[in-house]
């Protein structure tokens, strides 16, 4: 099991791996995430799942090589076998037909932005993706999202692919353009923030994917607990898409660093 | 034969007889109960690893044993939630077959090595022992047991238990903590095929995320899981039952009967203020992260945050493994804070005790109120209410109520909240039909463990709540039996 059968690079830092993980494939649902671990003294650490092929068994993996535990997993090759691969996990997103809906990722966050911007489309939505990165080369999935939607933006923040700005000046182009629904964002936390102030002006009811960090991410420790509405939440069960305008994402970012120190 | 019938017949076997007429009663009640070797404290208290209890010698246990007066009606095993034959066992190391000790063991109970380590026996089999009584110290029950598993793990003669024919029957188990391999332990003694699924990636639940390796290595614990796959228990790790394979799932694997054991594994806070701040987390999260993925050694991923300011909130067992770790990463002080007095805690006295003894401070009749971070987020200090004693509340313990305006300031980096866990909800939302109470655990008929939907029986935390290892056990073999008897009823 968890055999790697595909190694992929978006850019120099980004992989996408097609493991073998038949019972995940078969169950999981857009929004969903697996818990992996890369050698017996690996750690555990969430990703979402992009992509799944219930008849070949395999699940899609995005990774960005950012920390420890990201490098050693982008380190694996075609045949190897990831230690430990669990799942699927959270809650899976709410689809129904709402009517517009702009979905905006950042950076890898397009990855696991992927089957819910696929999902919301096959319900019957008319589904904008707004992606965007800092440069050309970390723009991902462009092809995919142009196959499942209606129309796709791109920003990049160096103006060297698509439109120059940010990922809210892409959203916003829409907001002001024709009526948007909901919006669905993940990416960075900062990122979301952002995202989820943009449209809390316009009263657009936004749903963010947030990115905690978590350990066993079946509810058991409450290292992934954020407050949503005054309400602490864990985002392992709980989530992780939340109403973006609920979330102290202030108190995420916060807790996002609390390792920062001791990963050196 | 009955259970009475099977004490009656073993103690009328000659060699038993043989020994109870080589001393007297009298001779055997002045020898004074044995005492555990343990660990220097100021040793220990640096030494993650390194067990404190040291075990008994041949010697010391072969003296312990002669204690045990052999009764006739030994109410001891009244006191055993799984019933092992305890004088049975004791009166086989009295004569030297340190072994046969181990099988007697062995009969009721899965995990032997562990009960002998973890149970509170002061509250269970040795509060029954005829010695109290006579107020003198009851029987060292506990340390025998360990004495006989260990005496049999160290032996490499590992007894595997009799199978009964097997009958094909595939059967389910949800979790392997405790209750599970209890379950598992006795189905496959009764034949069945038995396959235990559990979500993380070592096999244990508990008993190697939680309690740590200064009370329960994970070794005895591995050699007791490896003695039950010899028993053709197998086990599927990273796979959780109620999202990787669901219900019908197992329905369509053939599988006959479910024995669900997913425990109580969600932690409580106190929904106070700052309580998201860095360095404030449960025990959960702390003792998986040091226990579970070995989070102090240097060549481990997962990360800790040492702590050299640590207050743990709680008084239980899990309170006390907390702030013991606490102390073992290099905490310069390490604080128990716990809103009744010492009388209330529910930790085990023995805890209590190698804690204190490890340099462990005890700030009793405080409550945390609220938390206190610096500008990066991180907790600093923590605000405490005082806190008095007034009426006895529903569970007999004097309830703790806060005196008006009387409040403390304690410097803390790390705090470590342990005041309880709640059911695991992933079962219970996601069987249906299930009976669920309003704290969240499954309901049960408590003879039979079995639930509302006819194939699904349940024990341990996830009916209970937070309960002991013992008791989990004791749920998994009633449930077996009467899962036994109905498949053949």
């Amino acid at each position: 099991m968890n055999k790697i059968v595909k190694k992929e690079y978006f850019s120099a830092n980004v992989v996408s791996f097609e493991v073998e993980a038949p019972l995940i494939a078969r169950s999981r649902k857009a929004g969903h995430f697996i818990i992996l671990r890369v050698g017996e003294k690996g750690e555990r650490i969430p990703l979402t799942i992009a992509s799944a092929d219930p008849q070949k068994g395999t699940i899609t993996l995005v990774i960005q090589a950012v920390g420890k535990s990201s490098k050693k997993l982008c380190a694996l090759n075609e045949g190897d076998y990831i230690t430990d691969l669990v799942g699927p996990l959270g809650q899976a997103t709410h689809i129904e037909k709402v009517g517009t809906i702009v979905c905006a990722g950042g950076g890898v966050g397009v990855a696991p932005l992927l089957p819910i911007v696929e999902a919301f489309h096959k319900a019957g939505n008319r589904v904008i993706v707004v992606l965007a990165a800092r440069t050309k080369d970390l723009i991902i999935l462009e092809d995919q999202m142009k196959a499942n939607s209606d129309e796709v933006i791109v920003m990049t923040d160096d103006g060297s692919y698509g439109t120059k700005g940010l990922v809210t000046n892409g959203v916003e182009s829409v907001i002001l353009r024709e009526p948007v629904n909901l919006c669905v964002t993940i990416g960075p936390a900062i990122m979301m923030k952002f995202v989820s102030l943009l449209t809390k002006k316009y009263n657009i009811p936004t749903m963010a994917s947030l990115n905690t960090i978590m350990v066993d991410g079946t509810g058991m420790c409450g290292a992934c607990r954020v407050t949503v509405g005054g309400k602490t939440k864990f985002v392992c069960v709980d989530g992780p898409e939340f109403d973006a305008h609920q979330v102290d994402f202030d108190e995420m970012i916060m807790r996002l660093g609390a390792y920062k120190e001791v990963e050196k | 034969m009955t259970i009475e019938e099977i004490i009656t017949a073993r103690r009328a076997e000659p060699w038993r007889e043989e020994l109870r007429k080589s001393l007297k009663n009298k001779d055997r009640m002045v020898i004074p109960r044995v005492k555990m070797r343990e660990l220097d404290p100021n040793t220990r208290n640096h030494e993650l690893k390194e067990e404190v209890n040291l075990g008994l010698t041949q010697e010391e246990a072969l003296l312990e044993a002669k204690r045990c007066l052999d009764c006739p009606k030994p109410t001891c095993m009244n006191g055993c939630p799984v019933s092992i034959n305890i004088p049975s066992f004791i009166k086989n190391i009295e004569r030297g077959e340190f072994l046969e000790a181990a099988k007697v063991l062995k009969e009721t109970s899965a995990l032997p090595a562990v009960c002998g380590r973890v149970c509170p026996q002061e509250k269970q089999c040795e509060a029954e022992c005829i010695y109290l009584k006579s107020k003198k110290e009851a029987v060292a029950i506990g340390y025998l047991e360990r004495f006989a598993a260990d005496y049999e793990q160290e032996s490499g003669q590992i007894s595997i238990p009799e199978i009964s024919h097997h009958n094909g029957i595939k059967i389910a188990v949800v979790g392997s903590g405790p209750a599970g391999l209890s379950f598992a332990g006795e189905m496959a003694k009764f034949g069945y095929s038995v396959t235990v699924f559990e979500a993380l990636h070592e096999i244990g639940g508990v008993l190697k995320y939680g309690i740590p390796e200064f009370r329960l290595p994970n070794r005895i614990v591995d050699v007791e899981i490896e003695s039950l796959r010899k028993m053709g228990v197998e086990f599927v790790k990273d796979c959780i039952v109620g999202k990787t394979i669901s219900y019908d799932d197992l329905h369509q694997d053939e599988f006959k009967g479910i024995f669900v054991a997913s425990g109580a594994g969600l932690p409580n806070f106190m929904n106070i203020e700052g309580e998201n701040l860095i360095g404030v987390m449960s025990s959960n999260e702390y003792l998986t992260r040091v226990n579970l993925m070995d989070a102090s050694n240097p060549e481990s991923d997962t990360p800790v945050l040492p702590g050299k300011k640590v207050a743990v909130i709680g008084g239980g067992n899990t309170a006390m493994d907390s702030v013991r770790t606490a102390k073992r990463l290099g905490a310069e002080r390490a604080v128990i804070v716990y809103r009744r007095s010492e009388e209330e805690m529910p930790a085990r006295l023995e805890e209590v005790k190698h804690a204190k003894e490890e340099g462990i401070e005890f700030l009793t009749l405080h409550n945390p109120i609220k938390y206190i971070g610096d500008e990066r987020g991180r907790v600093k200090q923590m605000v405490l209410q005082k806190m008095q004693l007034g009426e006895p509340d529903a569970s007999g313990r004097r309830r703790p109520e806060p005196i008006e305006g009387a409040t403390d300031t304690l410097d803390v980096d790390e705090v470590i909240v342990s005041v309880g866990v709640s059911p695991n909800p992933l079962i219970p939302s996601s069987f249906k039909g299930l009976e669920i109470t309003k704290w969240g655990t499954i309901v049960v008929n408590k003879e039979t463990m079995r639930s509302a939907v006819k194939d699904v029986y349940a024990g341990g935390d996830i009916v209970r709540g937070g309960a002991t290892v013992i008791l989990a056990m004791g749920d998994g073999r009633r449930a077996a039996a009467a899962m036994h008897e109905s498949m053949n009823g």
